[in-house]
């Protein structure tokens, strides 16, 4: 097995792990590339169909390209799709920087979808390379009624055994992509031919290396135009995926902030 | 050995995809420095990203303290607040030779569950011991936990060189205490490294402070490791994670462990004992057909026979079947708030199955400090212990010295994961052989109390009410509230529920059509052994065919009562108490009654109670009362 299957395997593994322990389980997709290799890998584990929701919830503010491709491979792929909209920005924790209240609809809009759909498991593509922060987290993790994050507490986990098994008002955030890292992500894209939206590719000179909503998101200089040239300038960059994402940057702890109260 | 260079990732010559790529775990005591190790390894071998350092700087600037490499890693407030790490992070560099992924360990005693969780996948570790304050409590713990997850490339690493004048003899004083430690616990290391991290005194560049030492830097050490072998010429071990039914295809889904599947070749499944060929490897956007599945692969096979298989089984050759038995050793270290103790009961997780277990006995506790054996009746928190475990079920395991991946378990209690361990089998047999066995030389012997003798004492006569209808009727409601009533009324009554038995007496067998046969077969004997001592036994199985009922009445020898508990399919499925008609309506549960399949109503039932148009009260009531009239010997019962 070469690096690419192991990777797979593991999150095949998960996957299957996720459908058979958890009842009321969505697949949420942000509509970037990790999460498309996401749905790739519930198909490759559910050999060709996604068995559960994929859920898109909307800021309303990301690219016009992202909505065509939501709306032309939610058809293609045939998957169960599920749109929630996130609450205004005024509903969300002030004493946040400005563009860390706008990253926090989606942890509103997510509570909401979660209440509404009674769902006690979301799948979520988060890597540990892409945020130190990121880089404490579990395969299966459990949260509160809130969506919070108790990393001080977090239940042991190895041998591929998972903490599956919730207490009621709980639900399990389900990471089957974070073993993966940036580079896996565009090489397995290549090998697969995964479809992505055509941003991440380089016009006049800029391409959007990670894609959020447009207000607070970046392109970095680059003249990578195919999956070849973007492999080729990922292996050899020093500068971190998430540089065009504001949010992450505003003080030191904005992340983490987040993160604790259930950002993705 | 090679050069120790190391190149800035900017310039690795890097082939697409093709790169090897190592996981490492640092672990060891507190404080003895892991994090400024780490954030030196990452400078000097030029894998820190853009920004990194600076900010570092910043933040350290910020705070009034001087540059510490440790910040690097602990990317939380509280962490840095408290100077340790509390938790598992991933971060990855680059050698020339290959990608790592380092899992930073804490090695605070109370975050021993980080440190098993970061530990437990890697393959290869470095255990940093503090040159100034030598051997502690947790190196050596975590040299015990390293055996225990397999970790078997090992480099020690001692560090705060500098702090002891970079003296030859302490750091050979450390290597001899720590050496003869770790092979008291069956651990060699492959290194024993004099470091200092915060100068970078052989982490990447070789040290000119100790020229007395001849062997590897840590980058030079690193690089020599190995990526664990697959383990695909041992026995093949696949475990059922999953049986899907999402088309015309039944696909078992799982990952092989160990060994390899071959199409057309027959797989032993366990402990069900069932054998089948395996049809084919099912996979998703392949352009050629998978003729053979590796250990690591996570596949789907089918088979040619319909066999009933589900999660939890293992599947392997029919030669190289794992160890059946229901007890087994476990050496464990317990990560329980509470200690664990003899007698408790845990849910055991073997791959992909879950059952119940009790703690038998503790055979031993091995002490914190020097892993001498003691006697305890409990295991406290982080304590390493051999325990006897024992379940209801039978399981499939195999010796953990000799397939790792089958061979290991955890305890959790419901919830979290408590405890995981190696099986050891010395002293117990495989109980494969013993569960077919046939008796002969049996001679029935003749009781001295004759039934008549039993019923004046009793108050009433034994028999068997045998109540059978479809899931939902309302069979075991009915039944444990007539052993309520029954009870209260002075009669001794018992109620044998189907899922009762099916964790106890009858936890070896599935749903297929035999093992439904054999199931009410049994339930039939032992209802009649009941009734024969005098008791009025209450049966609640779906029983759906005849001739199964019929061979429970023959049993029982004329103290059979059959009641038909009716219900017709649309108000059951309508019921659904325990949300099997919708499991059965999606295909997770196959060859269920009612739906697909057949359930054989009774022909001459003594008794029918329709709980269409009846509640529980009045079925009770009309059980009652043929009761009252069929096995009391006395006038009416008080409260009657």
């Amino acid at each position: 097995m070469d690096h690419l299957e192991q990777l797979e395997s593991q999150s095949v593994y998960i996957f299957r792990e996720a459908f058979a322990r958890i009842d009321r389980l969505a697949m949420l997709w942000s509509l970037g590339k990790d999460s498309n290799v996401m749905i790739w890998l519930a198909r490759k584990a559910f050999f060709g169909r996604v068995p559960f929701p994929v859920m898109h919830i909307d800021t309303q503010k990301k690219f016009p390209e992202m909505y065509a491709f939501r709306d032309r491979y939610v058809k293609e792929w045939e998957l169960n799709f599920i749109r929630e909209e996130c609450p205004p920005v005024e509903a969300t924790d002030p004493s946040l920087p400005p563009a860390a209240r706008s990253a926090a609809r989606k942890t509103l809009g997510l509570r909401d979808a979660l209440a509404k759909h009674k769902f006690n498991g979301i799948i979520a593509g988060i890597r540990r390379d892409e945020e130190s922060v990121r880089a404490k987290e579990r395969y299966f993790s459990p949260r509160g009624d809130t969506g919070a994050w108790d990393f001080r507490d977090q239940p042991p986990e190895f041998w591929d055994h998972f903490n599956t098994d919730l207490p009621p008002g709980t639900h399990l955030r389900v990471h089957p992509l974070l073993h993966w890292t940036e580079l896996d992500i565009w090489r397995y894209i290549e090998r697969e031919d995964i479809p992505v939206v055509d941003l991440y590719f380089s016009k006049g000179g800029k391409r959007y290396r990670s894609l959020g909503d447009q207000d607070i998101t970046s392109p970095i200089v680059s003249d990578a135009k195919t999956l070849a040239e973007i492999i080729a300038e990922l292996e050899s960059t020093t500068a971190p995926e998430r540089a065009g994402r504001a949010m992450d940057r505003e003080t030191e702890d904005a992340f983490e902030r987040l993160r604790a109260a259930g950002y993705m | 050995m090679e050069q120790s260079s190391v190149s800035v990732s900017s310039q690795s010559p890097v082939v697409r995809g093709m790169r090897e790529q190592l996981r490492i775990v640092i672990v060891g005591h507190v404080d003895h420095g892991k994090s400024t190790l780490v954030g030196r390894l990452f400078n000097d071998t030029g894998s820190l990203p853009d920004g990194k350092l600076d900010a570092i700087k910043a933040m350290c600037e910020r705070r009034g303290m001087p540059f510490e490499w440790a910040f690097l890693m602990d990317a939380f407030q509280s962490e840095r607040d408290q100077g340790i790490t509390i938790d598992t992070a991933q971060i990855w560099f680059k050698t020339q030779k290959r990608d790592y992924v380092i899992i930073d360990a804490p090695g605070h005693r109370e975050f021993v569950k980080n440190m098993i969780t970061g530990a437990s996948s890697a393959e290869a570790a470095l255990m940093l011991i503090d040159a100034g304050h030598g051997v502690q409590q947790q190196s050596r713990l975590h040299g015990y936990l390293l055996n225990l997850l397999g970790i078997r490339q090992i480099a020690v690493v001692v560090n705060k060189m500098d702090m002891v004048d970079y003296s030859a003899d302490r750091f050979a004083q450390i290597r001899q205490t720590y050496i003869d430690f770790l092979a008291k616990v069956g651990v060699a290391p492959d290194f024993v490294i004099p470091v200092s991290a915060r100068e970078g005194d052989n982490i990447v560049d070789r040290s000119t402070s100790m020229p007395w030492y001849e062997g590897p830097t840590v980058v030079e050490a690193l690089d020599s490791f190995r990526p664990s072998p697959r383990p695909t010429d041992l026995p093949l071990r696949m475990p059922v994670q999953d049986v899907y039914k999402f088309d015309d295809r039944r696909i078992l889904a799982g990952r092989v462990e160990s060994g390899r599947i071959v199409v057309g070749e027959r797989l032993q499944f366990s402990p069900s004992n069932k054998t089948a060929r395996v049809a084919s490897i099912e996979i998703w956007n392949s352009k050629v057909p998978l003729l053979e599945a590796r250990a690591g692969q996570s596949v789907g096979i089918t088979l040619d026979e319909q066999i009933f298989v589900e999660r939890g089984e293992i599947a392997s050759r029919e030669q190289e079947r794992p160890i059946e038995t229901n007890v087994f050793r476990g050496r464990l270290f317990w990560l329980g708030r509470d200690p664990l103790q003899v007698g408790a009961s845990y849910r055991l997780k073997l791959n992909t199955r879950e059952v119940p277990v009790t703690v038998q006995a503790i055979e031993r506790l091995y002490d914190a400090d020097d892993l001498s054996a003691q006697e305890s009746n409990e295991v406290p928190r982080h304590g390493i212990a051999d325990v006897i475990l024992r379940s209801r079920a039978m399981l499939a395991v195999d010796e953990g010295r000799n397939l790792q991946r089958t061979g290991r378990f955890a305890l959790s209690d419901g919830v979290n994961i408590l405890a995981g361990g190696l099986i050891d089998m010395d002293g117990y047999p495989d109980q494969r052989d013993t569960m077919t066995v046939r008796s002969s030389n049996i001679f029935r012997v003749e009781h001295r109390i004759e039934a008549p003798a039993r019923a004046l004492r009793n108050g009433h006569r034994g028999g068997v009410l045998w109540l059978t209808g479809l899931s939902g009727a309302g069979k075991s409601t009915i039944g444990m509230a007539l052993e309520q009533e029954l009870f209260r009324r002075g009669y001794h009554a018992y109620v044998l529920d189907g899922d009762n038995v099916r964790y106890g007496l009858n936890a070896n067998l599935g749903f297929s059509p035999d093992d439904r046969a054999e199931n009410i077969r049994r339930v039939g004997e032992v209802a009649a052994l009941f009734a024969d001592a005098g008791m009025i036994v209450v049966t609640a199985f779906i029983s759906p065919y005849r001739a199964d009922r019929q061979r429970a009445r023959d049993a029982a020898k004329g103290n059979f009562h059959e009641i038909y508990i009716a219900a017709d399919i649309a108000t059951c499925e309508q019921r659904d108490p325990k949300g099997l008609y919708k499991k059965a309506r999606s295909g997770e549960i196959p060859e269920f009654t009612g739906i697909s399949a057949p359930y054989e109503e009774p022909e001459a039932a003594e008794l029918v109670v329709d709980t269409r148009d009846l509640s529980v009260e009045k079925s009770l009531d009309s059980i009652l009362e043929y009761i009252d009239r069929h096995f009391s010997i006395a006038p009416r019962r008080n409260g009657g």
